[in-house]
């Protein structure tokens, strides 16, 4: 770390000495003696409620990673209010039922300060009402639209990365200026894919384009081939999202139907994600356009804030790990487990947080948080958070297939992302 | 004391004990057990099917989820208060139950497996075609404001608790009730010799139609209560996983036997709970104990137990 | 596209599931009949075959045929030995008692799950095919391996059959599914047959998993979709009947493909699900079984 983080957490520490101190006045009131001593040095709790197993566990896998590397360099700078901050990881199965479990664990057997940490939009969805209801601030890295759109309750914020609705939005633009006008959207039969078709359409029209195709997979299905010829013939530019494990078939076999002749493909990075670009059958996209909420390979004009991120977490400059070039990242996701925890550091800081009895203002400090410069902290790109709405709002970027890489051909402004608020969740009461 | 009355005390005290509960437990394992006496009436919903009248359904995920959208959507979509929103709930599932016991029960054995997955399988694919409604795999939020019966917050950890409990004490009582009428005897017959049955005059069609929606029915009733207590409604819980769950519960605890189908969602729900503490290959563990049980205790806990001790269980 | 080439297409695809379905089928089929017993694990041996066919073509190098052709070779062996441990271990303890056997094969399945799950991972994986040249009609490209697929399952399932006909390990098993007590009397080693049968139908969903792994990925929750189709493919032929099971296979896995045809998606694959369930309410033992179930 630079030298010029240190004095923060110094003047932090001094702060907390001082209330220390005052909590040594009043721990010579009978009562009072356990609960001073606890505060002092104990460390402060994350539960950790990650895809170890079920659909969700590639992607686990490197939230987990993630998270233990921005929690180490937390730790190694002195930790947040100058207590040491530990991880409680509990696997969820990917399941809402067993997300809500998780999330009363946290809270009542862990004593966790905060929970954190869900991808999967049906597991918050499952877990957000309890964590609301035993008012245990819950922080997700989901990118669903369930937050901003007023579904959830005061205490569950996303303030690491951004939601589908505004990735959607800004990448329109360019899909209708440089693609094609004519689209048809392939799209799993999700609410995470009818939220691409609803946004991406709305956003498409706004452009002067149209969606003359919509395309929804059924979740279960493992072979796309027969799909295909639903795609008509007049189809400038194929927009695809896909998830879970078939996503590199469904890739392929759009290559193979096609072949050389294809129309501009552009697709969410999540129909490659945690799969290296170089597997056989994937040369046909070549050529073609993808979303990436962070580059994964290593750019040309690299800023320091990437390099630094990238050899705390352990990728190399294909994002794939270090210690196995075969292992590819999560990399366009994981960011925003990095992003969270630095956010509820400074959260946790702003708000002098002690304990459980700090929630409150703990939400507060996050609230009223509104730019988040493009940093270490922030190694995706700067930041601006909407208090009210409880969502982020960042750049997303556009790559194209060029010699097995992923070029960065474009980045959205913040401001491209943007929408009307649906939602004021400080008007809720704690 | 009259085998009756020693089944009575024994469930009355069961019944006791877990309102005991309430004062006694910690935060975590008070909530764990709310949410397990709701499933618990999944199980024993189940265990009338399975248990009493030998059929062995693999889509009972189509009735918790006909209760928990019976009660979510029109929560959320028409404005439905909470009380007759779980009555719908009940109902939805009584309805559906009739429809596919009409089908279904042309078939026994190995088919009527398959029959009813696969009803289940369209259930699970409809939830998820009409995802403008239902959210989809996603789900939805109900309301914490919406989750009131009488004035009484459901949200709120006591009264969901005794809720649960309420919820669970009627499930005991109709199950136990269910099998001392004549009704049940026949199930019970039926489970025994169908032929026997059916030559001592008998309608065996109509009363397995009966046990089907009885078993539907209470299915509902745990799928909308845990979505009125615990505000979600997903997709998940109409996926197959969630048939099979009932069956192990109800398999691990002793299938036709009154508590079983309560002692063997206890034992699961910890048995992951703890061993997911341990290691994170806990499913392993899962997988080992499974195979042990039935090695090792052949007729669940409680059929074990009431070959030893208690015979007098029913 | 035309409807024409549309349907050739579907009916192409439609043809890939089903041989690759029939192959695991007929191994659930062989339990299932011989044994008396459902065999909810079934799925997981499919899987296993996949992820054993990516360990021996990662380790193989060379020109990826190689690769996969040991993958054919090793994959049904290893598999078929887990299950017939498994078998000795666990079922044969049960007396194939037919509650039990499915709390104890779900047991089995969670066990290989999180055992794939931490010596695996995660990931999907590919395995490349032995050739990989693709053919292009006017209206589409498609690949070839799709084809050998097909001619693989066709001579496998050959070969079943001669040994279910031809063979003396044929006769027994036919002898033990007909009546074990009899067979006991008549000095068959029921026990061992058991375990082989067991084995048996484990390799057969190996292999196919083997044929499908350069098509779709290895991944530790692959064998769910196999397990419920093939599943309802056995009850739809026929209890105990091997041809039918085949025909099933083929009418499951052509109708999938059809019926994608005229219906969007998910309605197509709701529709193709009630098919299968009313077929069975109207004709309960199955299109060829000869008495109910």
């Amino acid at each position: 770390m630079p030298r010029s983080r240190k004095s923060p957490i110094l003047a932090t520490r001094r702060t907390v000495l001082k209330s220390v101190a005052a909590g040594a006045g009043l721990a010579a009131m009978p009562g009072f003696v356990r609960y001073a001593q606890a505060q002092s040095s104990a460390p402060i709790k994350i539960g950790f409620q990650v895809h170890r197993t079920g659909i969700g566990a590639a992607y686990g896998r490197w939230y987990d990673r993630t998270t233990t590397a921005a929690v180490k360099l937390i730790n190694d700078a002195g930790g947040i209010n100058g207590r040491p901050v530990e991880i409680i990881a509990e696997d969820d199965g990917t399941d809402p039922k067993r997300g809500a479990e998780v999330v009363e664990k946290f809270a009542s057997q862990h004593n966790c300060d905060v929970g954190y940490g869900t991808l999967f939009s049906h597991v918050v969805m499952g877990s957000a009402p309890r964590a609301g209801e035993i008012k245990l601030p819950y922080f997700v890295v989901s990118e669903g639209h369930h937050v901003a759109s007023g579904a959830l309750n005061r205490y569950t914020l996303q303030p690491g990365i951004t939601d589908v609705k505004s990735q959607v939005k800004s990448m329109a633009p360019f899909v209708m200026g440089n693609l094609g006008k004519k689209v048809t959207m392939i799209f799993p039969d999700y609410a995470f894919g009818h939220d691409h078709r609803d946004f991406f359409s709305a956003a498409v029209e706004a452009n002067g384009g149209q969606v003359i195709e919509k395309i929804a997979i059924p979740p279960t299905e493992t072979s796309f081939t027969k799909y295909f010829p639903k795609i008509p013939r007049e189809t400038e530019v194929i927009y695809h999202v896909m998830v879970g494990p078939a996503v590199l078939t469904f890739v392929k076999e759009m290559g193979e139907f096609y072949g050389p002749n294809k129309p501009q493909i552009f697709g969410f990075i999540d129909s490659l994600e945690a799969v290296d670009l170089n597997s056989p059958g994937l040369e046909f996209l070549d050529g073609t356009y993808f979303w990436e909420g962070m580059p994964r390979y290593t750019q040309a004009d690299q800023n320091d804030y990437d390099k630094h991120y990238r050899a705390a977490v352990g990728v190399d400059d294909n994002g794939a790990s270090v210690s196995d070039p075969k292992d590819v990242s999560t990399f366009a996701h994981m960011f925003g487990c990095w992003e969270t925890l630095y956010v509820i550091k400074a959260g946790m800081e702003a708000a002098g947080y002690q304990g459980p009895q700090d929630r409150a203002k703990l939400i507060e400090a996050i609230e009223a948080m509104t730019d988040m410069p493009h940093s270490n902290e922030h190694p995706q790109g700067a930041k601006k958070f909407n208090g009210r709405t409880h969502q982020v709002f960042g750049p997303q970027y556009i790559s194209k297939v060029e010699g097995g890489k992923l070029v960065v051909q474009h980045t959205t402004a913040i401001e491209d992302g943007f929408y009307p608020d649906e939602t004021d969740y400080t008007t809720q009461s704690f | 004391m009259s085998e009756t009355a020693k089944s009575l005390a024994f469930h009355g005290a069961v019944v006791a004990l877990l309102v005991a509960l309430h004062f006694a437990l910690p935060a975590y394992h008070h909530g764990n057990l709310a949410r397990i006496m709701v499933l618990a009436v999944y199980a024993m919903g189940f265990n009338v099917l399975f248990g009493y009248s030998g059929l062995l359904s693999l889509g009972h995920a189509m009735f918790f989820a006909a209760g928990m959208y019976g009660l979510g959507l029109p929560m959320q979509h028409l404005g439905l208060a909470a009380a007759p929103a779980l009555l719908c709930g009940v109902l939805a599932a009584l309805a559906l139950g009739a429809a596919v016991g009409f089908l279904a029960l042309r078939t026994t054995g190995v088919a009527f497996m398959i029959v009813t997955l696969m009803f289940s399988q369209a259930v699970f694919l409809t939830i998820l075609y009409f995802g403008e409604y239902t959210r989809g795999d996603e789900g939805f939020v109900i309301a914490q404001a919406s989750r009131a019966i009488a004035g009484v917050d459901l949200s709120d950890s006591a009264n969901r608790y005794f809720a649960a409990l309420a919820i669970f004490a009627v499930g005991l009582a109709v199950t136990l009730r269910l099998i001392h009428t004549p009704f049940g005897r026949v199930l019970i017959a039926i489970r025994e010799n169908e032929e026997r049955t059916r030559m001592l005059g008998y309608d065996v069609f109509a009363h397995k139609l009966g046990a089907v929606v009885a078993s539907a029915a209470l299915s509902g009733l745990s799928g909308a209560a845990y979505a009125l207590l615990f505000g979600y409604a997903g997709a998940t819980f109409a996926s197959v996983q969630y048939s099979i769950f009932p069956l192990l519960w109800v398999l691990l605890g002793g299938a036709g036997t009154i508590i079983g189908p309560f002692i063997g969602t206890v034992f699961m729900f910890y048995l992951i709970d703890i061993s997911s503490g341990l290691t994170s290959a806990y499913m392993l563990i899962a997988g080992a104990v499974l195979v042990a049980l039935t090695l090792f205790a052949r007729q669940g806990l409680v059929g074990e137990l009431r070959r030893r001790v208690m015979p007098w269980l029913p | 596209m035309d409807f024409g080439p549309y349907l050739f297409l579907a009916s192409l695809e439609g043809a890939v599931t089903a041989a690759v379905l029939a192959l695991t089928a007929v191994g659930l089929s062989l339990v299932f009949g011989v044994m008396r017993v459902v065999n909810v694990a079934h799925g997981e041996f499919f899987m296993l075959g996949a992820v054993v066919a990516w360990w021996v073509a990662s380790y193989a190098g060379g020109h990826p045929a190689i690769g996969f052709a040991l993958a054919l070779l090793i994959a049904p062996i290893v598999t078929g030995a887990v299950a017939a441990v498994a078998d000795f271990l666990v079922l044969k303890r049960l007396d194939y008692d037919p509650e039990r056997t499915i709390v104890a094969t779900i047991g089995l399945l969670y066990i290989i799950q999180q055992t794939v799950l931490m010596t695996y991972g995660p990931e999907a994986r590919p395995v490349e095919a032995p050739f990989n040249v693709r053919i292009y009609f006017p209206w589409f490209g498609y690949s070839t391996y799709k084809f050998f697929v097909i001619g693989a399952a066709v001579a496998i399932l050959l070969g079943v059959w001669l040994l279910m006909t031809r063979t003396r390990f044929g006769l027994v098993m036919r002898a033990t599914q007909l009546d074990r007590e009899t067979a006991l009397a008549f000095a068959i080693p029921v026990d061992r047959v058991y375990a082989l049968v067991f084995g048996l139908g484990a390799a057969l969903a190996a292999l196919a998993a083997v044929l499908i792994v350069p098509i779709q990925q290895a991944h530790y929750l692959m064998g769910g979709d196999p397990l419920l189709l093939s599943f309802i493919v056995v009850i739809i032929g026929g209890l105990g009947s091997l041809a039918g099971t085949i025909v099933a296979a083929v009418l499951v896995g052509m109708s999938d493909g059809i019926i994608s045809v005229f219906f969007s998606p998910t309605l197509a694959k709701i529709i193709a699900t009630l098919l299968v369930a009313l077929v069975l309410v109207f004709r309960p033992q199955g299109l060829f079984g000869k008495r109910a179930l």
